[in-house]
C-alpha cells in the first residue's frame, strides 16, 4: 500500500504526463480545474491512470468532488483498505 | 435423422463496395455556440471537431440510405437485384413500426429480406458481422448493410453533453462471396449496466403520460462515456486483431467509430499502434455521424489517399447500449 507521498508522487506523474506540467506544480492544495487547467476528459483519463497505478476504484460520480489535488490523495489512500 | 436440408455457403466473405452520403449542409461551430454560451475554441479543444455535416430539411433517413446503398451496390459491380438481405442500422427513424429497411429495399426496387438493428454506434459493425455470418451460412449471397443518422431531429441546441457534436449522414456496404478471408471474426458485447450513460432524454411512455414534457432528445454522461469507450475498448480491439490472425504491425489503418476525436487518440494509444497505421478523423468535418460513421470515414481514409483497397483495417463500433463490436475487414 503506498503512503500519501507516495500516491502525491505517483499522481503527479500521471497528471505531468496527461498535461505537459512540471510534477512540481503538482501539489496537495492545486485545484484540478482552476490551478492546474484539467479539463473534464483530462481527468477522466488521469483518473483512470490512477486507478491502474494504486489499484482502486474510483466511482465516476466519485471524481466531482475530487476538486483538489489533495481530495485525490486522500480517496486513494481510504481506496487502498 | 433429420430430413431437413442445409444450404451451404462459401468460405469466405468480403466488403465488395461501399457508398456513402453526407448530409448536405456543412454547419460550423459557430452556429452552434450561443445555446451553449460556448465557442469554437472550446469544441475544437474538446472533440476535435471543426464542422458537421447535416441533412437539409426534406432530406431523410431513408433519403441518405438511398443514395449511399446505389453507390455501394454500383462500386460492387451487382446489379440491385442479386442484392437478397437489407440491414438498416439506425436509431433516429422516427418509426417504431415498420422498420426502415423494407422502406429502403422498395426504393431500391428489389423484395430482399430486410430489417433493422438498434445497436447505435456499433451499428454498422454488427450489421458487417450478420452480413458475413449470412453469406458464410449460405442464406444471402450479398447483403446491403446500410448505417444512416439523421442525428439533427433529435438534438437539443440549449444541451452541451452531445447534440452539438452530432451529424447526419449514411455509409452502405455489400458483403459477398470472397475468394479469401475478408472479414475477420467480430469480437463484440454489451454492458447494459452503462445504459443510462447514452439516452433519449425522455420515453414514449413518459411523453404519452405527460402531454406536456419535451420531445425527447439525445443525451449522455460524456466523461463516463469517455473513460469506457477510451479505456475498455483498448482490449475489445486488440482481440479483434488476435481472432483474425494478425498483429498491429499488419494493420494499416484504424477506422473507429466517431465519437470525439479525444476518444479516438486516446483509444490509438491505449492499443498501441504502430506509427505507420492511418487513422480515420473524418470527425473533424463531419461530426459524430453513430451508424454512419465508421463508412463515413472509410472513404475519407480512401479518398484521401491515406489508405488503399486490399489493406488491412481495423473497425471498432461502441456506444449506447452500451454495445461494441470490432473486427479486421479488407477496405473494398
Amino acid at each position: 500500500m503506498a503512503d500519501k507521498n507516495e500516491i502525491l508522487a505517483g499522481l503527479a506523474e500521471i497528471v505531468a504526463e496527461e498535461t505537459g506540467l512540471d510534477t512540481n506544480e503538482v501539489e496537495l492544495d492545486k485545484s484540478f480545474t482552476d490551478d492546474l487547467d484539467i479539463d473534464s476528459l483530462s481527468m477522466m483519463t488521469i483518473v483512470t491512470l490512477a486507478e491502474e497505478k494504486f489499484d482502486v476504484r474510483i466511482p465516476d460520480e466519485e471524481v466531482k468532488n475530487l476538486t483538489t489535488v489533495g481530495d485525490a490523495v486522500t480517496f486513494i489512500e481510504g481506496a487502498q483498505k | 435423422m433429420s430430413p431437413i436440408s442445409l444450404k451451404r455457403g462459401p468460405e469466405f466473405s468480403r466488403i465488395t463496395g461501399l457508398g456513402t452520403f453526407r448530409g448536405e449542409r456543412v454547419v460550423p461551430n459557430e452556429e452552434l455556440i450561443e445555446p451553449i454560451n460556448s465557442s469554437d475554441e472550446w469544441i475544437q479543444k474538446m472533440t476535435g471537431i471543426r464542422t458537421r455535416v447535416r441533412a437539409a430539411d426534406g432530406t431523410d433517413v431513408i433519403d441518405m440510405s438511398e443514395h449511399a446503398a446505389i453507390e455501394a451496390i454500383n462500386n460492387a459491380g451487382i446489379s440491385r437485384d442479386e442484392i437478397d438481405t437489407v440491414i438498416l442500422s439506425t436509431i433516429t427513424y422516427p418509426h417504431i413500426t415498420p422498420g426502415g429497411a423494407p422502406v429502403l429495399a422498395d426504393r431500391l426496387g428489389i423484395t430482399a429480406a430486410a430489417f433493422d438493428i438498434s445497436a447505435a454506434c456499433a451499428g454498422y459493425c454488427y450489421g458487417i458481422s450478420q452480413a458475413d455470418a449470412l453469406v458464410r451460412s449460405g442464406n444471402a449471397r450479398n447483403v446491403l448493410v446500410v448505417g444512416a443518422e439523421k442525428m439533427s431531429d433529435w438534438v437539443d441546441p440549449a444541451d452541451r453533453s452531445i447534440s452539438y457534436l452530432l451529424g447526419d449522414g449514411a455509409g452502405a456496404a455489400v458483403v459477398g462471396a470472397s475468394d479469401e478471408a475478408g472479414i475477420g471474426p467480430t469480437v463484440w458485447g454489451s454492458d447494459g449496466s452503462g445504459a443510462q450513460l447514452i439516452r433519449q432524454t425522455a420515453s414514449w411512455d413518459e411523453i404519452r403520460n405527460n402531454r406536456d414534457a419535451a420531445f425527447p432528445t439525445l443525451f449522455q454522461e460524456g466523461p463516463s462515456v469517455f473513460k469506457w469507450a477510451s479505456f475498455k475498448m483498448a482490449p475489445v480491439a486488440l482481440e479483434a486483431i488476435e481472432a483474425a490472425g494478425v498483429t498491429p504491425d499488419d494493420i494499416q489503418a484504424f477506422i473507429p467509430h466517431q465519437a470525439n476525436v479525444r476518444i479516438i487518440d486516446q483509444l490509438a494509444k491505449q492499443i498501441g499502434l504502430p506509427d505507420h497505421v492511418a487513422i480515420g478523423k473524418d470527425i473533424a468535418d463531419s461530426g459524430n455521424t453513430s451508424a454512419a460513421s465508421i463508412p463515413l470515414a472509410t472513404e475519407r481514409l480512401l479518398r484521401d489517399g491515406d489508405a488503399k483497397s486490399g489493406d488491412l483495417a481495423l473497425q471498432i463500433g461502441f456506444g449506447a447500449g452500451l454495445v461494441y463490436a470490432a473486427q479486421v475487414v479488407v477496405l473494398p
